[in-house]
């Protein structure tokens, strides 16, 4: 692999940028490998780098339907943050934003993490409550987070209005510092280039109809658009779409998946420096480091895959961005999109083994799996080398769902992640 | 300089209306009908914005939507200042004031520009392979400094004070594109007496009718809207863009209302979101015009051959004086024909065709316009504004020695691509048409049709895609907003980025404000001949709405302000106001949280508010809560199904806690239930369940129990609620009851009877939150504020005192009774919280039973309700504060608990909290500490009980 590097490209400047290689390749399937990992997104890659990198697997392929960070990857508002309230939680997404605050140096590839701070927004006294008990929990955890009074917020993000008057007045707000935002395409294109260069094969347009399994019911092989390829460790990483393909294994999880929307206005000088969140009135933006304003919106009601959510859904937000942000009502809608979400009863994921040997899963992130990336990815890798999971991921079972230890996140706060 | 290039021929300009406004503070004349590009080009001014990345210097390339370079700030005032809009597009007013943007310190000479010095060292996608050293760089310098270049204009800093509105339509027929296609649509549709709504992003009907110089393009275009407003059920929007296609035929429109006016009044509408809902759609949304890829193709002065006959014809504006055109389509014949005619010079058509043929050519060559074929493009030069284009022949697939000439203007022209931009977003599928150089609508999912050239173009139209033979591919320009090069799009293949989707995200053609209307095919047209792959083997790139930016403000609408969520008060709201109640949000309702008196502050009033209640009375808003009748002769099976408690023998008359859980066994609610017939139940939910509660019953109703007849219905704002809560809360109301016995003995506590108050209809309930003495009396709620008053007048002797929402938490808790919400978090079940004594254990099934018996249901170290007490009583705790079994206060620890109510109780002249602590319950008299940044609080473990432990005040 060719090292990126300032030096480097302005080595390459003096000869018109020609010498740049594929950043992955596009091999044929091989007739099997020691691995497979299903959905080419930041997860499935990412585990397919750690399995080679940490784990001495090299014969590995990320099968993908489209290409290389098509789905939730690139679809996503971008937002990072690990100050959730249980302590698995925590441990999870802390995990996670640790390995993200090396990542680019990992990878060498800038996938511009940015810690610009992601503020939550209390709206009411019971949101005050629901906060503190947060602030409390994360710093007993060794997660940063504090309580700022409305004034501290408006002075953390000039723009926001806290003026008494709002019908849903600002109360003050919960900062994680160390959160923040990422640029999503370079987190699947850095993973996949890394992952290319320990001799992973990434093979795009490449959709899996069918999991095949031995005798003893365990993996054996899965039957794809471009030929039957072996393999006796399959991890799947599918997002909207892993109940179809875990169904292929006679595995039924309990997810359900809905379409979730987001929206960049024309992009504008810096005008907005963090990450601000409210959940009571459904409200997520930030502005990426091309001047867009990105802002996030809720699921729809219904289930779906299509990649598109209502509009009554988005202009939700809007209304919500516009009576915080009052001076952005003259901003434009650019671009509106849709991913589909898959979302488990507790709203946290599954990150485990399955009933059927040798058939691994990560899935189950709902609206929040972008900021787990390198976590979840890290954790597959482990679960599928090690046929166990880390201890971080040992809560998130499928068979907590029939147990009851749910980790329930989104009943705790009422918050989306 | 005054219009010198204006001539008088603008078919669409009111000469005689002289309208005066700036650009970069210069004043110029335009004329009514003008856009702020017509009027610029007319005063010959051509620079007009600075590129994205290289600051490069960037006129105006075409005459609508599809503009990518003339990108200005419109400003009003300080608060009514858009950035980012296109000059094109601006309707020009006396007085308006518009600003050129990205560029330091001025347009003319841009420090940002030298970035083009360094452009072989900032390619596509440069960002990623460098700023990652030192790693702390990249937040504290590289990216700020990175903003600080990047984005385009400056948005408002203050407060929008315009209107938006919105509006539902459903017609018969929706026609978006009111050119020569769609009129026809639409008078046909017409004709037929069908309800028609016709709209147009322009600010008039003719689409590019308007364009043309020929006499019956005006007439006929005057004669079909004479036509079409004589239908009553024709609706025309001018000024409206159909932004947005969604599903089973809902379109989006924006309607400009005021954005052309020099001073729209105060609270006039800016601007209108439709939603339409259409039995048909007609898609007669033309075509856009192709723009060529050829080095130098971005400076000023370089413009669209099409949208040159615009400024031409419409505007009666020469966009310069010698000119030299570079055609791919026959279209742009046509353009230096009636330039000529205009009275411009042509300097050269270099035709990209090697043999062209067709009526423009032979009609270009009669007129003896200098015409080559067979050409390219090697450069073009000039710095503000075009000054030459170098072309040359290729011969044998070479390119051979150029030639450069003079001009001040260069016309180029790929051909027309059709606007499938709506149809795509419809999900329709798409075909590509290689004989057209064009993706064309072809099955459609909505009942809808394309029509004129939005369906494909004519013939063997085809023109050019892709970029001219070249060889300098650094300055030809794809995406002219976002700086995106041949030479970008060449490295991006290179590094693997084959398929569409990627070169997008990796080189950004086609994100830009102009959503790729000028870029995306010919990206495509170069990717498929760099690939040497057919271009729908390249794939395309999902259209998304909207079709142009949108207002945020549209989608907003209304919703602001007091109008952002509806605000709910209760009968009694105003009286609160007068007694200078301190309100809080709780869901939608506003509720009186406390009542103030003098300069006293809310822990004071709380005191005061407690104490009241627990020696005399206190009189309680309770209207938010919601309340369900449930009806049927299976309503009491109904309940025994839904909650957790037994409900078949509770007898007429009487009240009973329930509890509510959702499918997993955790708490969702509570409430009283009272029966007031064997098939009629009154029941109460929380403030915030109301709703939740009601949706989840008939869910259930509706799809696992069709077999109970029974039926609810949302009582919520049908009665008022007064709580009379103390001691003397019988002796106050006694007087004011007739129609039931309250005394203690007929009507003890967890009744409920119907009578009357002060001649008011009335459902008594003798229940009580604060553990005292106490009912809660139901009137219809236009009765509420006047018998709230009666009580309150008939109080005055015993010292009834108006209590708020925090008073009632303090009081609730000192009896250790539970919210919902506070004490649990979704995680709770019944036992957890206390509650199990309330489950109906001989019930065959109720919602969450199965969910309980799992087996973290059962485990030990769930989260019990306890009481906890500080050895110091004056401290309160801090709710959500995390509980531990030792001191030590650094992570990571063992947290077993956390605070969920904490409050100072001035009955018990101490603080007191309730909290939830793994195992808890078996532990009261262990000492806990909690957890604060600066100390661990040591406190001790009791029951959730710290007043009238037996329970005995209720029944006074």
């Amino acid at each position: 692999m060719r090292l990126y590097s300032g030096f480097a490209l302005l080595k390459a400047g003096f000869n018109g940028q020609k010498n740049w290689q594929s950043l992955w390749r596009s091999p044929e399937p091989k007739p099997a490998y020691d691995a497979i990992i299903i959905g080419a997104g930041g997860h499935g890659l990412g585990a397919a780098y750690y399995l080679a990198k940490q784990h001495g697997i090299r014969n590995i392929a990320v099968l993908e339907k489209g290409w290389v960070g098509g789905g939730n990857t690139g679809r996503n508002t971008t937002i990072i943050r690990s100050n959730y309230l249980f302590n698995e939680s925590a441990a999870l997404y802390d995990h996670a934003v640790k390995l993200w605050e090396n990542l680019s140096q990992t990878l060498n590839y800038n996938v511009m993490f940015s810690q610009r701070g992601v503020m939550m927004l209390a709206h009411n006294v019971h949101d005050v409550q629901v906060f503190k008990r947060h602030v409390h929990a994360n710093r007993c955890n060794g997660v940063d987070n504090e309580w700022l009074s409305a004034e501290q917020a408006k002075v953390f993000c000039p723009p926001l209005n806290i003026s008494a008057n709002m019908r849903y007045p600002i109360l003050g707000a919960a900062l994680q510092r160390r959160g923040g935002t990422a640029r999503h395409d370079a987190v699947a294109w850095g993973y996949a280039r890394a992952a290319d260069d320990l001799g992973v094969d990434i093979i795009e347009n490449c959709e899996v109809i069918g999991i095949r399994r031995d005798a003893t019911g365990a993996v054996e092989a899965v039957e794809t658009s471009r030929g039957l390829i072996r393999t006796k460790k399959l991890g799947v990483s599918a997002s909207g779409h892993t109940s179809v393909v875990l169904g292929m294994a006679g595995v039924r999880l309990p997810l359900e998946s809905y379409p979730l929307q987001a929206l960049v206005s024309e992009p504008v000088k810096p005008v907005f420096p963090c990450v601000v969140m409210s959940n009571t009135i459904h409200a997520y933006i930030s502005q990426s480091d091309k001047g867009e304003l990105v802002i996030g919106a809720g699921t729809d009601a219904y289930t779906s895959y299509t990649q598109r959510g209502g509009l009554h859904i988005s202009s939700h937000t809007l209304e919500a961005i516009c009576e915080l942000f009052p001076m952005f009502r003259r901003m434009r809608m650019l671009r509106n999109w849709g991913g589909i979400v898959d979302v488990t009863p507790d709203r946290s994921p599954i990150i485990a083994k399955t009933p059927v040997p040798g058939l691994y899963v990560n899935c189950g992130w709902g609206t929040g799996g972008f900021k787990a990336t390198p976590g979840a990815a890290h954790l597959l890798a482990w679960t599928m080398a090690k046929d166990e999971p880390h201890t971080i991921n040992a809560p998130y079972t499928i068979e907590r769902f029939r147990d009851g230890y749910l980790i329930d996140e989104a009943a705790a706060a009422a918050v989306a992640h | 300089m005054g219009n010198a290039f204006r001539n008088k021929d603008g078919k669409y300009i009111d000469y005689t209306q002289i309208l005066r406004f700036t650009f970069d503070g210069k004043i110029y004349q335009g004329y009514k009908g003008d856009t702020l590009a017509s009027a610029l080009l007319a005063n010959g001014v051509h620079l007009l914005g600075r590129s994205f990345k290289y600051h490069r210097p960037r006129g105006i390339v075409a005459a609508g939507a599809d503009e990518p370079n003339a990108l200005v700030t419109v400003q009003r005032d300080h608060a009514r200042t858009t950035p980012n809009v296109k000059a094109t597009q601006v309707e020009l007013y006396e007085g308006l004031i518009a600003e050129s943007q990205n560029r330091w310190p001025n347009l003319r000479f841009d420090v940002g520009a030298l970035n083009t010095l360094i452009s072989n060292f900032i390619p596509a996608g440069f960002y990623y392979k460098t700023f990652m050293w030192p790693r702390q760089a990249w937040g504290k310098f590289y990216e700020p400094f990175i903003r600080g270049v990047a984005g385009l204009g400056v948005a408002p800093t203050e407060a929008d004070p315009d209107r938006y509105s919105q509006r539902f339509a459903h017609c018969d027929v929706l026609v978006v594109g009111a050119g020569r296609a769609g009129l026809a649509a639409a008078m046909e549709a017409a004709e037929k007496g069908l309800r028609v709504l016709i709209c147009d992003e322009q600010n008039m009907f003719g689409g590019s009718l308007l364009s043309n110089a020929d006499v019956q393009s005006t007439e006929s275009l005057l004669q079909t809207m004479e036509k079409l407003h004589q239908y009553s059920k024709v609706t025309c929007l001018k000024r409206t863009i159909a932004f947005g296609y969604f599903p089973h035929n809902m379109i989006g429109l924006c309607e400009r209302l005021t954005e052309h006016l020099p001073n729209p009044a105060k609270g006039d509408v800016r601007e209108r979101l439709w939603q339409v809902r259409a039995r048909h759609v007609i898609l007669a949304t033309g075509a856009l015009e192709r723009p060529l890829v050829f080095p130098g193709n971005d400076r000023p002065g370089v413009m669209l051959a099409g949208a040159a006959r615009t400024y031409l014809n419409r505007y009666g504006v020469l966009p310069g004086k010698n000119i030299a055109c570079v055609v791919g389509h026959d279209n742009g014949y046509l353009a230096a024909l009636e330039l000529q005619q205009a009275g411009a010079t042509i300097a050269v058509i270099a035709d990209v065709r090697t043999k062209p043929v067709g009526r423009y050519i032979e009609q270009a060559r009669q007129a003896g316009l200098p015409i080559r074929s067979g050409m390219t493009v090697t450069g073009t030069g000039g710095y503000r504004r075009v000054r030459n284009i170098s072309v040359a022949p290729i011969v044998n697939g070479n390119i051979d020695a150029s030639d450069t000439i003079r001009c001040d203007t260069v016309l180029m022209t790929g051909g027309y691509t059709p606007s499938v931009h709506l149809f795509s977003q419809s999900r329709g599928k798409l075909e590509w048409k290689s004989e057209q150089n064009a993706y064309i609508p072809s099955q459609s999912t909505e009942n809808l049709s394309s029509v004129g050239s939005a369906a494909g173009l004519a013939g063997n139209d085809r023109g050019v895609i892709g970029a001219l033979p070249m060889t300098n591919k650094s300055t030809a320009f794809v995406d002219w907003q976002n700086d995106v090069t041949v030479k970008d799009i060449d490295l991006a293949t290179r590094e693997g980025f084959h398929s569409i989707e990627h070169i997008k995200r990796y080189t950004t053609s086609g994100m830009a404000t102009d959503q790729g209307k000028t870029s995306n095919i010919n990206t495509l047209g170069i990717v498929s001949n760099i690939l040497q792959k057919p271009v729908p083997e390249i794939g395309l790139t999902t259209f998304r709405m909207p079709y142009t930016p949108v207002s945020f403000g549209i989608f907003a609408g209304f919703a602001r302000g007091d109008l952002f969520d509806p605000v709910r008060t209760t009968p009694m709201h105003s009286w609160a106001i007068e007694q200078n109640a301190v309100f809080e949000d709780v869901s939608l309702w506003k509720r009186a949280r406390y009542f103030p008196r003098n300069s006293e502050s809310m822990n004071e009033a709380v005191a005061r508010e407690c104490l009241a209640v627990r020696a005399s009375c206190g009189l309680f808003d309770a209207s938010t809560l919601g309340k369900i009748e449930v009806v049927g002769p299976d309503a009491a099976e109904f309940l025994n199904r839904m909650y957790i408690n037994a409900w078949s023998k509770l007898t007429v008359g009487k009240c009973r806690y329930g509890v509510l859980c959702r499918e997993d066994g955790f708490v969702m609610d509570d409430g009283v239930v009272g029966r007031l017939a064997t098939d009629r139940f009154h029941l109460t939910t929380t403030t915030g369940g109301a709703a939740r509660v009601l949706a989840m019953m008939e869910d259930y109703l509706q799809t696992e129990w069709q077999d109970l007849q029974v039926w609810l219905t949302s009582t919520t704002e049908q009665w008022a609620v007064i709580a009379v809560q103390g001691p003397r809360a019988r002796d106050i109301i006694a007087p004011l009851i007739s129609g039931i016995d309250i005394s203690a003995h007929a009507f003890p506590h967890m009744s409920i009877g119907e009578g009357t108050i002060h001649g008011i209809t009335m459902r008594l309930m003798r229940v009580s939150f604060t553990g005292e003495l106490g009912y809660e009396i139901n009137v219809p709620a236009d009765h509420g504020r006047a018998i709230w008053e009666a009580i309150y007048e008939a109080g005055q002797a015993h010292g009834i005192t108006p209590y708020g929402t925090e008073a009632m938490h303090v009081l609730r808790a000192e009896k250790g009774y539970v919210i919902i919400g506070q004490e649990t978090d979704g995680t709770a079940t019944p036992d957890d919280v206390g509650l199990s004594w309330a489950i109906g254990k001989a019930k065959p099934d109720y919602v969450g039973k199965r969910a309980l018996i799992r087996q973290a249901m059962q485990a030990p170290t769930r989260k019990q309700l306890v009481g906890l007490l500080t050895l110091d009583d004056q401290v309160v705790l801090e709710e959500g504060a995390q509980i531990c079994a030792t001191a030590a206060n650094t992570p990571p620890m063992q947290l077993i608990g956390h605070v969920t109510s904490s409050y100072y109780s001035a009955t018990l002249g101490r603080s007191i909290a309730l909290a939830m602590v793994a195992g808890g319950r078996t532990c009261y008299g262990k000492t806990l500490y909690v957890l604060m940044p600066s100390a661990a609080i040591p406190v001790t473990l009791t029951a959730p009980v710290f007043y009238d432990e037996k329970g005995e005040q209720v029944n006074g």
